[in-house]
């Protein structure tokens, strides 16, 4: 049978689709306009992302992210797993509640958590700089990584561990060789996924960042102030496409690590 | 020898009985079988004698040791789970090779037994596939080929046919029969098929809501059900009620005679012929009693019946069989 497609239903998707990408395509274009007067296109020019990396700040700022995805990756994805092994341990009821306060984060408004986070880090005197800006993105990555291996653990069910244990596997080797193999593709891409809302956060970063803690969003915020310039265009370019390179390989990994089973979204 | 001894084991779930107390002995290479409806507590036997459940009360002794308190990696039997439970990410010879490799066995050994196992379950050209790559019947294979490589004093077979199409299934029993003799460990085996169990087992518990309703061999249990359920559960019977209570007979136990006649202990009317070739089958309502009951007729019998036909019906008194309420 023949899908019934009414011609309106095209118009509407390529009008979604124009409202939905037209902002980023206008970063992305001006990113290689051969002006500093954004409006009117000048030719195409690379000058942009050349003068970008010359940049200080820009580099240092780039230095201070990377730093920071890479430590509250590591460690999110560490705890995050741990909780989501131990958590199957617990009662339904306990299970439920827990699951409740480690998703909490996930829901509560970004603004919210910086200034709480702000307020703690105050009254317990600890000055802003790196540190904070990681302790704060742990808070928030632990919860999706969470939310992602334990998923995959409720698809694996409980099944091969048990044949592992009847097959005369102590408790560390079933771990080893059986459950570890079966949710890393969750592991991993809970830790892109970590890595990738670290390098984007600019809202509870902005809340806990010192002097001299400058990431690249917050470095942008303070760019824009003074007028969007070609560069930061550019810079914006570079960062969607490192995020939508990364948040792919999350959804790679976690497909094929699924074999012959249904395709599913992230749980976003 | 006795090989599992279950002593008084009860398991309770939040206060409800799931098990009530049991005791069975199965003896060295027996085939013994749990029989019984979804929810009647076979598997959950079944995974008390594995060691993933424990009971609320008993004890399980296995090749005259007690392991009630024994973890399932330290007790030395193997369980082929219902969906097989194969790891996804090996391949069929890793699987099979599994359980040597946890307890450490020498490469070259454990070779010889995987090569063992996969002759013996005809899995050789397919010892590089990855479970995902294999069909159901195969999968099957690889989780026995998987069990047996660890040469366990006891096999636990959890409805391992269930999920696989008749034809399949009716040729995987005869092969699984022809392995417990050839390999020669004891098998307890889980089914609701009777089927299965009748041709499978030389010993059959029949199970319904956590209570043992008989324990026997296949013939005995055919031949002579102590329970109502029991003479229902296991091949087609008619329950008739007499003052001194229930007493069963076998369709095939039915003969006929003249309708109304002094030789007919009962008379009805031809509801409905089904044709089987080697036997037939007729449904007649009962005068006088609202009840159906089925003969078989084997091949002797040339008449070609009609629906309607008023027939009656004879037995042997030695083919009443009284059952408990």
């Amino acid at each position: 049978m023949k899908k019934a497609n009414h011609p309106l239903l095209g118009i509407h998707y390529v009008l979604m689709m124009v409202f939905i990408y037209l902002p980023i395509l206008m970063i992305v274009i001006f990113s290689f306009n051969n002006t500093r007067l954004s409006g009117n296109w000048e030719g195409f020019t690379l000058d942009w992302y050349v003068s970008l990396f010359s940049n200080r700040y820009v580099m240092e700022a780039l230095g201070n992210s990377l730093t920071v995805a890479l430590v509250s990756t590591v460690v999110s994805t560490v705890l995050g797993t741990l909780a989501a092994l131990s958590i199957r341990k617990w009662s339904r009821k306990g299970r439920a509640g827990l699951n409740g306060l480690l998703y909490l984060p996930v829901i509560i408004p970004d603004i919210i958590m910086g200034l709480s986070l702000l307020v703690l880090f105050s009254q317990m005197k600890i000055d802003p700089g790196k540190m904070t800006i990681i302790i704060a993105h742990i808070t928030f990555s632990l919860s999706y990584v969470y939310v992602v291996v334990s998923a995959r653990l409720a698809n694996m069910g409980r099944q091969l561990e048990e044949a592992a244990l009847d097959l005369g596997a102590s408790r560390w080797q079933t771990f080893r060789h059986v459950t570890l193999p079966q949710i890393s593709p969750g592991i991993i891409a809970g830790a892109l996924i970590a890595f990738t809302l670290s390098l984007d956060d600019f809202m509870i970063s902005f809340f806990v960042a010192g002097p001299s803690s400058t990431t690249l969003p917050i470095y942008i915020y303070g760019q824009v102030k003074r007028g969007v310039s070609p560069e930061i265009n550019a810079l914006c370019t570079l960062l969607i496409i490192v995020s939508v390179i990364l948040i792919l390989l999350a959804q790679y990994v976690l497909n094929r690590g699924r074999g012959q089973k249904k395709h599913k979204m992230l749980p976003m | 020898m006795l090989m599992i001894e279950l002593i008084g084991i009860q398991k309770q779930f939040q206060g409800q009985d799931v098990v009530h107390p049991l005791s069975l002995s199965i003896k060295e290479g027996e085939f013994l079988t749990l029989l019984g409806p979804s929810g009647c507590g076979k598997t959950t036997i079944l995974r008390m004698i594995a060691g993933f459940e424990q009971p609320t009360e008993g004890e399980i002794w296995l090749a005259g040791q007690q392991v009630t308190d024994v973890p399932p990696n330290k007790r030395d039997l193997n369980l082929v789970f219902q969906h097989y439970a194969l790891f996804p990410h090996m391949t069929v010879e890793e699987n099979i090779a599994f359980g040597l490799k946890m307890k450490k066995m020498p490469k070259s050994q454990i070779e010889e037994r995987v090569e063992e196992a996969v002759t013996m379950t005809q899995l050789t050209p397919l010892k590089a596939r990855y479970p995902h790559q294999l069909s159901g019947g195969q999968q099957q294979r690889v989780a026995i080929a998987r069990a047996i490589a660890n040469k366990p004093k006891v096999l636990l077979l959890d409805e391992p046919l269930g999920a696989l199409d008749l034809q399949l299934r009716k040729n995987l029993q005869s092969e699984l029969k022809h392995l417990q003799r050839a390999l020669g460990i004891t098998f307890v085996y889980v089914t609701h098929d009777q089927e299965e169990a009748m041709m499978l087992s030389d010993r059959i518990v029949i199970l319904n809501g956590g209570k043992v309703e008989q324990i026997g061999t296949p013939r005995e249990i055919y031949a002579a059900p102590k329970t109502l359920f029991a003479a229902t559960f296991v091949g087609e019977n008619n329950i008739f009620s007499s003052p001194e209570g229930l007493f069963a007979v076998r369709p095939e136990k039915i003969s006929l005679a003249q309708a109304d006649s002094a030789s007919a202990r009962k008379t009805g009317v031809i509801q409905d012929v089904q044709y089987f070739g080697n036997v037939h089958k007729l449904m007649v309502q009962l005068e006088h009693e609202p009840m159906r009951v089925t003969l078989a007729l084997d091949l002797a019998d040339d008449h070609t019946w009609q629906i309607g036909d008023v027939i009656g019906l004879n037995w042997e008194d030695k083919d009443q069989v009284v059952i408990g309420s």
